[in-house]
């Protein structure tokens, strides 16, 4: 029969239980001892199974020296100290154990979104497979409450997805035809046929798992530290024991201080750190690649920000639609009938802008003459119009005046792009379009600087007065706009040399050099772009940029706590080695100090699981 | 050469991937090897010729932890 460990621990004190009873009513102290003896061998015998098999190795672990201490002491007569050393050992396993597992736990968590069946249609028939049987180009078929398995392009129907798998945001978004879905997301509620382009291992979903996994793993710059200092600090401590027993030819001693000293607390402290940290950041659609990449995100003193597609949603949009002597609808109307075979992306936003207000719009130019670099001229219902810049405007001798001359430096100061509509006599009005800064944007500079970030700064391959408009209006430090990619990286040298740390955030597309050559590069919206997630050293999955302040607060919160968990540890050794020699620490009571200081230092790390959740509990609470 | 990643039951010592990293150093036709703390996995580049999969399986069940899974 196969006992487990909980098992072990509890039938061992309850031995050692009945041992004390027995002492303390009849005086049975043989009887007393013998129970005392079998307590010891419970837990002691794992003990020894391991430290035998780890010696076959020519490995001396801390199980040889437990053993090796419990045997001294059964040898002395000390039947209490034996049985309560394999005790607490057997127990802080056990209590270690299931804390540890606690702090995977988020990651487990993740790893339990993952897809178990797939529904698609083969020869015509709608079957259900596991996920990995799946292959590219197969329809698969979804329903509300079930999980997309593959990453793919809706063909048809439309549903609320909830998307938390991949950005860690639960509200539904809309998904309709030819909208991208993400394997492990969930359907709330509609139904949807995807063509499947991603399957499997290449899905988005399982490649967030495993750099997760990954990134637990890569050891940071102070857990390679103490690794190197455990392995001076062991030996170091064989011979101390060596000597103390030379010295004083006390063997319980020496062996005490042997099982003591181990560095337990001190090598567990940074990693469950991480695992926690890390476990927080993938729960709230932040990868953060590994311990290192926490240590630096917290130092970070510079934020270079890309502008469009980062601070910007990358999308042009009409802000103001001025009319000079006719109806502002109709002008609007007007101008998107002109653009309707324009691929400019402003023609779209007027489009856009049209389309939402008005509904789709039918009617077409009978004419259209695209004059490149200025716009175009078109005729409709018989009459010629023009759309475009100042000089299609003067190239065709229409007069602005010095008021409308006014009104469109001002717009432009402000950020904007003019487009200017005329018939071929006069101005008719001037359209102002700009791509929008993100709602978040805004309120995330404001958190930086609270945050302690020296400068944020704007690194755009945009025009002046673009970056000038949109800096001002998010309280950004510095900009620098009309950079080629190569200049960003340059830029960004500057800053590493004038301000220390920089960390680069862009949209992971065109400026992967700088997100590469920055101390830290970070990436927005990586879901579904590949190259970011591989390029950048944290990913914040969805659009959402806020997400940045609670991401270097969480690294920094992980530094933390991963500095407590090493000064209390580095206390406890030195405290419990000085306790030894000074013959006030004996066996059984150091190793529960030892045991309890292990299971301390995972609590903390523990703590770091319910990172972000108090403050957004506050905000909810504010706003109800 | 074979690449295998083991899946082992939980670690909770760091002292444990001591143990599993000493034992696969001195292990013949062991060429690579890595122990994943967090991840509770061992991965492991062999030579075939000298060590079967299984012989690698016995040592890390020996050194007391189960084989919960490989890839």
């Amino acid at each position: 029969m196969k006992i487990t460990k909980g098992q072990r621990v509890a039938l061992s004190g309850i031995l050692i239980i009945i041992s004390f009873m027995l002492k303390n009513t009849n005086g049975a102290i043989n009887i007393a001892n013998v129970f005392m003896i079998l307590a010891a061998f419970v837990s002691g015998l794992p003990i020894a199974k391991n430290a035998f098999s780890a010696l076959r190795y020519k490995i001396v672990g801390i199980d040889a020296l437990v053993t090796l201490a419990v045997i001294g002491a059964l040898f002395i007569g000390e039947y209490w100290e034996a049985a309560a050393v394999t005790f607490l050992f057997m127990l802080g396993e056990y209590l270690e154990s299931k804390t540890i597992e606690k702090t995977r736990s988020s990651i487990k968590a993740l790893l339990d979104l993952a897809p178990d069946i797939s529904r698609v249609i083969r020869n015509g028939e709608e079957i259900e497979i596991s996920p990995d049987e799946v292959i590219r180009g197969d329809i698969v078929i979804v329903k509300p409450g079930e999980k997309i398995s593959v990453d793919g392009t809706v063909i048809e129907g439309g549903a609320y997805v909830n998307q938390a798998a991949i950005t860690g945001e639960s509200i539904p978004v809309d998904k309709e035809i030819g909208d991208k879905v993400f394997s492990g997301t969930i359907i709330e509620s509609g139904y949807i046929k995807i063509n499947a382009d991603k399957v499997g291992e290449d899905t988005t979903f399982s490649r967030i798992l495993q750099m997760v996994e990954e990134a637990q793993d890569k050891k940071a710059k102070t857990q390679k530290f103490l690794e190197t200092f455990s392995r001076y600090y062991t030996p170091a401590i064989i011979i101390l024991a060596v000597l103390l027993f030379l010295f004083t030819k006390d063997l319980v001693l020496s062996l005490t201080l042997l099982v003591i000293a181990c560095p337990g607390a001190l090598v567990i402290s940074t990693p469950v750190s991480i695992v926690a940290g890390i476990g927080n950041g993938a729960k709230h659609g932040v990868l953060i690649k590994g311990g290192e990449i926490m240590e630096e995100m917290g130092k970070v003193k510079v934020l270079a920000f890309d502008k469009t597609g980062t601070l910007t949603e990358g999308k042009p949009k009409v802000n103001k639609v001025k009319a000079f002597g006719i109806d502002k609808d109709e002008l609007l109307k007007l101008t998107a009938i002109g653009e309707t075979y324009s691929e400019h992306p402003l023609a779209k936003a007027i489009i856009f802008e049209a389309e939402e207000k008005f509904g789709t719009i039918s009617e077409i130019p009978e004419e259209s003459e695209i004059v490149t670099g200025q716009g175009l001229k078109f005729k409709f219902k018989g009459k010629y119009y023009l759309i475009g810049n100042r000089k299609l405007l003067f190239d065709n001798g229409i007069i602005i005046n010095e008021n409308q001359e006014k009104y469109v430096k001002s717009e432009e100061e402000h950020g904007q792009t003019v487009i200017l509509v005329s018939d071929l006599e006069k101005i008719l009005g001037a359209i102002s379009i700009a791509d929008t800064i993100r709602e978040d944007a805004k309120e995330l500079i404001v958190d930086l600087k609270h945050q302690g970030i020296k400068k944020v700064v704007m690194l755009t391959g945009d025009n002046k007065r673009a970056a000038a408009a949109i800096s001002k209006e998010l309280g950004i430090d510095e900009y620098y706009s009309e950079l080629l990619p190569e200049e960003k990286v340059g830029k960004l040298k500057e800053l590493q040399a004038k301000f220390g740390p920089t960390a680069m955030v862009g949209d992971g597309v065109n400026d992967a050099p700088a997100l590469a050559s920055a101390d830290l590069g970070i990436a927005i919206g990586g879901a579904g772009t590949d190259v970011a997630m591989e390029t950048a050293d944290v990913v914040l999955m969805s659009d959402e940029i806020k997400k940045l302040s609670y991401a270097i607060g969480l690294s920094r919160a992980t530094v933390r706590n991963i500095k407590q968990n090493i000064y209390f540890a580095i206390i406890v050794a030195a405290g419990l080695i000085a306790g030894v020699l000074g013959k006030v620490v004996f066996l059984s009571s150091g190793m529960l100090i030892h045991e309890l200081s292990v299971l301390l230092v995972i609590i903390n790390a523990v703590r770091l699981l319910g990172y972000g959740e108090k403050r957004r509990n506050k905000k909810q609470f504010t706003v109800v | 050469m074979t690449n295998k990643t083991y899946q082992l039951s939980t670690f909770t010592c760091p002292s444990c991937t001591m143990k599993i990293e000493g034992a696969l150093k001195k292990t013949k036709g062991v060429k690579d090897y890595e122990v994943l703390f967090n991840s509770s996995k061992v991965k492991v580049t062999f030579d075939e010729e000298i060590i079967e999969n299984e012989d690698i399986k016995l040592i890390l069940e020996r050194l007391g932890y189960s084989v919960l899974g490989e890839k």
